[in-house]
């Protein structure tokens, strides 16, 4: 036998261990109580008004937040993969920042944008036009899905604009040629070949949307209205009916379960035949006088997400007063003592994040690449199950997660609730199949035959792994180092039923900061959180030397 | 005579001596407490209040550090007890403004049994008959406006001129499931005017924030013109930073809350908690809540802003812990049902 075999078999093991641990408290939870086995949680979940109506706005959201996503999202990749828009890198350096701006910080952005009254936009629409009821209440389901939208539809467009980057215009051509008109072509040829993209990326998205804590938590909560998981949340409040919780966390689970079934079956078998080739060209589309005009489409897209909160948050770290004008009187550097130096849980928040940051993408990125190499080169039974297993937390909400992680880790004979290693396992586990996937590319890039060379000369699958196939994988793995990195630091919604005063997290700072309203506190957090994010972008793109969605240039 | 001059001399000795007993027990007590090097304070004061308390504490004992975890009362007791559960001992001096959690926390034995000095000159409602905690403040909830937005005509003088609809939309209301304030406020007001106040207030449509601070911020903003409840102190604090924002103590009432402290009985850091306790009930620490905070408390000597009304010109609607403690869950339940979140 192999020297090597232990350290597969522990790695696979580790992985069913973080899924199948809190999963398997959360289904028993769900079904205990003191007299035995029951079904009164699943019971009550299904007949309080109060629950159904959280299950129903969660679906209405999704479902809205998707088809947002899908409208905003394929045009603007069509836009920037097919056409001959100008500014296309600026469009997808802004997508890009779009895609890692934590969607909670969105959402906070947008209270100060367009609460009904304070809004600025909407004293602005007021002040032009001398109405009375603003333009746009952001305390509002339509509100919510817009915000939802605007963090959610990049998973559209990396899905569709990479699809399109790929396919080659042969087709597109020959039907030009045969006689059809634009539309024609479009409709009849570039559509059906996106169209597995579309429906990935819109289910993508509703996953997104669906497991969201933060943006409904800023923008459901004050209009009144609970989704699932700020439903779960408050579940948690003293005396905590974490039964309850369970309960009301596997039909989420099982809906997001479904969705990803469905995906697969939609796409069952058709593949993407025409789709992957190298060789044929990719010639742009004209857009003649539309040039300009969809050009300001998408500027007014991002403005939305990004420079409009980007902006807001800015002002608000150096301002006494949000919501007055800027004025020299109102213009401080207060907001930044008082974060960095005067209230005592930022810096503890601060250093638990970078470590966590560290430590989970570290562990994270060589276990990731692990399985997909054992996945890959297909080195034990059940490989197929591993990749599997390592994707499937995909579908766990991290509220749920964190549910289970609870449930789990608060009892002998492993007790880390209360330390950082409970976030750890929580992040490690959610940040899997980003990691997985990420890696799984790399490897698939990297022939077996190199390896093979090494093998025949003699030296064992470690050390060929160690001193071949690693040094190819370097700049995959670091990629996925910062995916991971990137995600941890923007956790919040597993880290708001895992964390202890003592092992803060800075979402969760900024979040206890929005509770009791400190704008300013909140804003300069943010933009500290975005700076940290968007190093890691830049170190990224270095060591890729690319555009890290995927672009060619 | 002899025996006199004896007695006299045992007096002087004993006057002589015992402040220096008195003081070698503080200084031992310190050093323990420096020892330990800090106390873990899990508050529901306001965070900025909070803050200043604790580095009035560090100024005053160098090298004694305080950790503020600051939330809403309903999470202070959430963190503390999901904490226990989990056999974590982390908090030394609990603080909120739920007097029910004080009720409950004695029952489960989880707090010590410690008079802070010089509390005995507080007035009784400010303490616990068996001496397990003690009032460290005292808070009004009144109803708040910006004067920018209202006109003097329209302001609200009653909780009940609240249910007119032609505040729809215009009203912001804290959340009892996260703020001791506003569970005790809800109780106060629920056997004021019963629930179906309540009921009806909800169909002005409020908006729901989670701490009674907030609303300071949301009226100040002008989000929300009208607060229909939140801190005095908040209010006053936000107030004297050139906010537009001015207070009504209603006529029919307004509910005055004892925010208790105490030690838990677990303390990790028991000396440095002693201390600390102490500290926040001297009357530096007591009149620099009155004054620069805005808040009431049960010191006799603290000499209050002549901005703030004095308590006896108020009709004040008490609140009692117990009653809080067994209506707590009633209390946020049906609040939920009538405002949806």
């Amino acid at each position: 036998m192999e020297r090597s075999v232990p350290v597969w078999i522990l790695a696979a093991l580790t992985l069913a261990l973080l899924i199948l641990l809190p999963l398997g408290w959360l289904a028993h939870v769900s079904v205990s109580s003191e007299g035995g086995v029951t079904l009164a949680h699943y019971r009550k979940v299904f007949t309080d008004p109060h629950l159904q109506k959280a299950l129903w706005n969660t679906l209405v959201l999704a479902i809205w937040a998707g088809l947002a996503s899908l409208a905003i999202g394929a045009p603007m990749a069509w836009l920037s993969s097919r056409t001959d828009l100008p500014g296309k890198r600026l469009i997808r350096g802004l997508i890009m920042a779009s895609f890692v701006t934590p969607p909670f910080l969105g959402a906070f952005a947008w209270v100060m944008l367009a609460g009904p009254n304070a809004g600025l936009l909407n004293k602005l629409y007021r002040s032009l036009t001398g109405a009375e009821d603003p333009l746009f209440n952001i305390f509002t389901m339509p509100g919510l899905i817009f915000v939802v939208a605007l963090y959610t539809f990049p998973y559209v467009f990396i899905m569709i604009a990479n699809t399109l980057d790929l396919i080659a215009s042969d087709l597109e051509e020959a039907a030009a040629v045969l006689g059809a008109g634009r539309l024609q072509v479009a409709l009849t040829i570039t559509l059906p070949l996106v169209a597995p993209a579309i429906l990935s990326g819109f289910i993508l998205a509703v996953l997104q949307a669906l497991a969201l804590f933060g943006s409904p938590a800023i923008l459901a909560l004050p209009a009144g209205f609970h989704t699932i998981t700020t439903q779960i949340w408050a579940l948690f409040q003293y005396p905590p009916k974490v039964e309850m919780a369970a309960a009301f966390s596997i039909p989420l689970l099982l809906a997001t379960a479904l969705l990803l079934l469905m995906q697969k079956k939609l796409l069952g078998r058709r593949g993407y035949a025409s789709v992957g080739g190298k060789g044929g060209q990719r010639r742009s589309v004209g857009l003649g006088p539309w040039r300009y005009p969809a050009l300001l489409g998408c500027l007014a897209v991002m403005a939305c997400a990004i420079f409009l909160p980007y902006g807001i948050l800015a002002k608000a770290a150096l301002s006494r007063a949000w919501a007055q004008p800027m004025t020299w009187e109102n213009l401080t550097l207060g907001n930044f003592a008082f974060t960095f130096f005067q209230y005592s849980s930022t810096q503890a928040a601060i250093l638990n994040t970078l470590e966590l940051g560290v430590m989970t993408a570290c562990v994270g990125a060589g276990l990731a690449a692990l399985l997909a190499y054992i996945a890959n080169r297909r080195i034990i039974l059940g490989h197929q199950l591993l990749a599997f297993l390592a994707l499937a937390p995909i579908v766990i909400p991290g509220v749920v997660l964190a549910v289970g992680l609870f449930v789990a880790y608060t009892r002998p004979p492993l007790l880390l609730y209360g330390t950082l290693w409970i976030l750890f396992v929580a992040y490690l586990t959610k940040e899997m199949p980003v990691g997985y996937s990420q890696s799984d590319a790399t490897f698939r890039g990297i022939h077996a035959e190199l390896e093979e060379a090494g093998r025949i000369l003699g030296a064992g699958r470690l050390r060929v792994l160690g001193e071949i196939t690693a040094p190819l994988a370097r700049s995959g793995i670091i990629a996925t180092w910062c995916f991971i990195f990137i995600g941890v630091i923007r956790e919040l919604s597993a880290s708001i039923l895992l964390f202890t005063p003592s092992t803060k997290v800075m979402s969760v700072v900024i979040f206890d900061l929005k509770e009791e309203g400190h704008f300013g506190a909140i804003a300069v957090l943010g933009l500290f959180m975005l700076a940290m994010t968007f190093a890691i972008v830049v170190l990224m793109q270095t060591v890729l030397g690319r555009d890290f969605l995927g672009a060619k240039e | 005579m002899v025996t006199r001059w004896l007695l006299t001399i045992a007096i002087v000795v004993a006057w002589a001596v015992m402040p220096a007993d008195r003081a070698s027990a503080q200084d031992a007590r310190l050093e323990a407490a420096r020892k330990e090097g800090k106390v873990v304070w899990y508050t529901s004061l306001a965070l900025r209040s909070a803050e200043k308390v604790a580095k009035m504490f560090e100024a005053a004992y160098p090298g004694i550090k305080v950790e503020v975890h600051r939330t809403g009362s309903q999470r202070v007791l959430q963190r503390l007890m999901q904490e226990l559960q989990a056999n974590i001992k982390n908090a030394d001096v609990v603080h909120t403004s739920d007097a029910g959690h004080f009720v409950l926390l004695k029952e489960k034995k989880l707090l010590m049994q410690y008079t802070p000095a010089g509390v005995e000159k507080f007035p009784s409602g400010f303490k616990d008959r068996d001496g397990y905690y003690y009032g460290l403040r005292a808070t009004l909830t009144v109803i708040a406006y910006n004067p920018k937005l209202v006109s003097p005509a329209e302001v609200p003088r009653t909780w009940k001129d609240l249910l007119d609809p032609k505040w729809k939309g215009k009203l912001v209301t804290a959340h009892p499931g996260y703020s001791g304030l506003i569970a005790t406020h809800v109780l106060a007001l629920v056997n004021l005017h019963g629930w179906d106040y309540f009921k009806q207030l909800a169909q002005n449509k409020l908006m729901l924030v989670q701490s009674a601070v907030d609303p300071a911020g949301v009226v100040a903003s002008g989000e929300r013109p009208v607060a229909v409840n939140g801190g005095d102190y908040t209010f006053y604090q936000s107030k004297k930073k050139g906010n537009p924002i001015e207070i009504v103590y209603p006529k029919e009432g307004v509910p005055l809350i004892v925010s208790p402290a105490a030690i838990t009985s677990f303390a990790p850091h028991p000396n440095a908690a002693k201390l600390f306790t102490d500290f926040t009930f001297s009357k530096e620490v007591q009149q620099a809540l009155a004054d620069s905070e805005g808040l009431y408390t049960g010191h006799p000597e603290v000499k209050y802003p002549a901005d703030k009304p004095k308590l006896n010109e108020l009709k004040l609607l008490p609140a009692d812990a117990d009653e809080l403690e067994k209506r707590n869950e009633e209390i946020k339940k049906r609040f939920v049902e009538f405002f949806g979140a």
